[in-house]
């Protein structure tokens, strides 16, 4: 079969698919799925950057994640002026000195000579340095958390719009993807993976207990939306009267309360489905923009050397290609595209909830989507992303169903029955492994595997 | 005497607070780094499902417990999780060995690069935590019963009249005891037996092994028994020590990977020095450190704060600063494992 054929039969059938939940459940939830099918898209897109082009095994997508969900706080909330007077000016200091710390260590390492002298002297700047740092920083943190504590505690933002938290969330990510990068990349993909993997678990620890920041497990609610609000639509003219010309053959056949009565119905199912129609839409426009670059680099000159990296590192570097300084390349841009995925899932849900990052769910997941669907596949990682998501979500529902008919014949307050109902959730988890390893063996492409563009002297014939 | 009681005082507080928790927390970590560096230096690759290994088998030894203790059986002042615990460790090597069978054994003879086997072991991840999840649920739950403690706070101070009680639980004691045993019989094993000298071969050169004619089936099953038993062990006696919850088992796979690699991967030896590196930073780092100044340090000179260097919430930070600095200043770990 053309791999073009399979690409649009695949997404017809995942259109099909969701629109069926859009009949049979809701369209709400139909829109609700497609919303995290494209952020995770977004997300898939990012590792097959990292893992499809270049064979970098990242498994902390997670922390780029949760990075990108900080900036949405950093940038979108409102400046808490008192917290800035009352600590921010400790906080700078101890920032200062870190960087100083950081340059001494630096310029120490680079101009004196390597021995154990250096090596003393670099870890007594690191102590001094740190202590000079938590001096400063410890009466800030307590000084800004003092301030009105059940609402903010922390420093606020800088009050612009959540949608400019994107491109922060990217840089963001980036800027960790960098700092990584210079430890971890060239040794073994194995080693880059624990490293990665520590990271993530880092940056949570982060974003959980800095309080200051983005007040931690207390979380940050009620973030402003690049959207309208259902309330707002609910009470405007021009939708009310959007609704009613829609479904106008429906309200015809009834009249004065009744109408009015199904009309208000009307609006306030369709005030909740425009507002996630424009979400969808505003991340349907990131998506095609990160998803037409990605195609393009992947075919341009440094597409193919990346591929070429990937297949063979000793004969890349033979060619002279820098393959230390392409990955930590590869890795960054990667990382900004989960950072921005990110952002955008934090502006979705509308909080910031440090503690609902679980690596199960913004880790493996991710990777999930990108194996089964195709590596080094653009379009393959975004099907994978909205075939897997829509598992993720629908397997519950089904894994209820199915043990609740297979347990059907047992006693309604039956110990094991309800046990199993109850872990119903966990299925899924099953369920994901079971997909990735019948994937991983039996299709190792992926549904839409990797079409490689061979000249006409080496073309081989299509499998 | 206060002179000398008062730096006696500071000892046991340290004695108490760092060096048992640190101690029973490295024997844990050591003996799951083993089981990693042992499937590392046999089938070569890291087994990101190292966790969910140490969870299932602790979750079946847990239901044997159960099941143990609601007919009556007890170990008197041991837990009865240790009678359980064979059963766990049977389990748990049939579980990784039918892995092996289904998963692994295609891509290792197919030669496949490490990194697919780590993402096949990424799978196995999600199977296991699946299962562990739908079995006992992801809640905390204990298990110890029996005595709690060996050397109880106040029956020391009254023995040596300080003012500093040291205790010593059952579950850390038990846990340096089975350690300190396992490790030995697992350096006869590889030391002294046939086997275990076959696996020493093979992980040293894969190639040469087959040459002189060692099985590399057997090899490789007496590894997935091995790992599993350690993983086992060490699973059940870190949720004796603290309690059982299957995330927080997951969570254990960093300090594991730390400890394997600060020893050098591949190498048992480090596999338990790096348990305790770990372990000991960690438990030091996050420590309070007030109290035993107070003792030592005249009433002026005394800290207001509680100088403690890191916060416990990073203790994660830890694990991965000890694999920064050996990534940087000697990648091979302590003991020369494989360049990774």
């Amino acid at each position: 079969m053309n791999h073009r054929v399979r690409a649009g039969l695949s997404f017809a059938v995942m259109a099909v698919l969701l629109a069926f939940v859009g009949f049979s459940q809701s369209w709400s939830v139909a829109l609700a799925i497609l919303n995290l099918c494209l952020i995770s898209s977004i997300m898939a897109l990012g590792v097959n950057i990292q893992w499809g082009y270049a064979g970098l095994f990242n498994v902390g997508i997670m922390g780029f994640a949760a990075l990108g969900g900080a900036a949405a706080v950093i940038v979108s909330k409102a400046p808490v002026t008192e917290a800035w007077r009352a600590g921010g000016g400790y906080l700078l200091v101890a920032l200062l000195v870190s960087i100083g710390t950081l340059a001494a260590v630096v310029f120490l390492h680079r101009r004196l000579p390597r021995g154990p002298a250096t090596a003393l002297a670099i870890t007594m700047t690191i102590v001094a340095g740190y202590f000079a740092a938590r001096f400063f920083y410890e009466p800030g943190v307590s000084a800004i958390e003092a301030v009105n504590p059940a609402k903010t505690g922390y420093l606020g933002g800088l009050g612009l719009p959540i949608i400019l938290s994107w491109a922060v969330g990217g840089v963001f990510a980036a800027g960790a993807a960098w700092i990584v990068g210079r430890v971890a990349l060239g040794l073994r993909s194995d080693y880059f993976a624990i490293a990665t993997l520590g990271i993530s678990e880092i940056i949570i620890a982060l974003m959980k207990h800095e309080d200051w920041l983005t007040r931690g497990v207390k979380n940050v609610t009620g973030l402003p939306r690049p959207v309208p609000y259902e309330v707002d639509l609910q009470s405007s003219e021009w939708f009310i009267s959007m609704i009613e010309s829609l479904n106008g053959g429906a309200l015809s056949t009834l009249s004065g309360d009744a109408r009015a009565d199904a009309l208000h119905k009307l609006v306030i199912d369709g005030s909740s489905i425009f507002v996630k129609l424009c979400y969808a839409g505003l991340f349907l426009a990131v998506l095609a923009l990160i998803l037409g670059l990605s195609m393009r680099a992947l075919h341009s000159p440094w597409g193919r050397m990346m591929r070429a990296i990937r297949d063979n590192e000793i004969a890349a570097s033979a060619m002279g290609k820098n393959v230390t300084a392409r990955h930590r390349q590869v890795f960054i841009i990667g990382s900004a595209v989960v950072g921005i995925a990110g952002a955008m899932l934090t502006t979705l849900d509308g909080q910031f909830t440090p503690g609902t990052y679980h690596p199960l769910r913004f880790t493996f997941l991710i990777w999930v989507m990108v194996i089964v669907g195709g590596s080094g596949n653009n379009l393959g990682s975004v099907l994978g992303a909205f075939v897997i998501w829509f598992f993720w979500i629908e397997a519950e529902p089904l894994g209820l169903w199915l043990i609740d008919t297979g347990t059907a014949w047992m006693d309604e307050d039956s110990a094991l029955r309800n046990h199993l109902l109850e872990s119903a959730q966990h299925m899924r988890l099953l369920t994901m492994g079971v997909i990735l390893l019948l994937v991983m063996r039996f299709s190792p492409g992926g549904i839409l595997p990797e079409t490689v563009r061979h000249t006409k002297s080496d073309a081989k014939p299509p499998d | 005497m206060t002179f000398l009681t008062e730096p006696l005082n500071a000892l046991i507080l340290l004695a108490n607070f760092v060096l048992m928790p640190a101690l029973s927390y490295g024997s844990q970590l050591a003996l799951g780094a083993l089981g990693v560096t042992l499937i590392f230096g046999i089938l070569r690759f890291a087994n990101f499902a190292h966790g969910e290994i140490m969870a299932f088998g602790t979750m079946v030894t847990i239901l044997v417990t159960w099941g143990l203790q609601s007919f009556g059986v007890s170990l008197g002042p041991l837990p009865t999780a240790l009678l359980a615990m064979p059963v766990g460790i049977v389990a748990t090597a049939l579980f990784c060995v039918v892995t092996d069978r289904v998963v692994y054994r295609y891509y290792r003879d197919r030669k496949s690069p490490p990194v697919v086997l780590v993402i096949a072991s990424v799978g196995v991840m999600f199977i296991m935590n699946g299962i562990v999840r739908f079995i006992i649920g992801p809640d905390d739950q204990r298990f110890a019963d029996g005595e709690r403690f060996i050397v109880k706070a106040r029956d020391f101070k009254e023995l040596t009249g300080m003012s500093e009680g040291l205790t010593i639980k059952v579950s850390q004691g038990l846990t340096i005891c089975v350690a300190v045993m396992l490790v030995i019989a697992l350096f006869w094993f590889l030391q002294k037996t046939r086997t275990g000298k076959a696996m020493r071969a093979f992980s040293d050169n894969e190639d040469l092994a087959l040459l002189s004619g060692i099985n590399p089936d057997r090899v490789v099953l007496v590894t997935w028994i091995i790992a599993a038993s350690l993983a086992t062990i060490a699973g059940t006696l870190y949720g004796l020590d603290k309690s059982f919850k299957p995330f927080t088992y997951f969570q254990l796979l960093l300090p594991i990977f730390a400890a394997a690699i600060v020893g050098g991967i591949g190498q048992p030896i480090g596999a338990i020095v790096g348990g305790y590196v770990v372990a000991f930073s960690e438990v030091m780092l996050t420590y309070a450190y007030k109290k035993f100044l107070v003792y030592l340090l005249p009433e002026s000179w005394q800290p207001e704060t509680l100088v403690q260097l890191l916060s416990t919430d990073y203790k994660f930070a830890v694990s991965f600063l000890i694999l920064v600095v050996v990534l940087l200043i000697r990648p091979t770990g302590i003991f020369r494992g494989k360049v990774l």
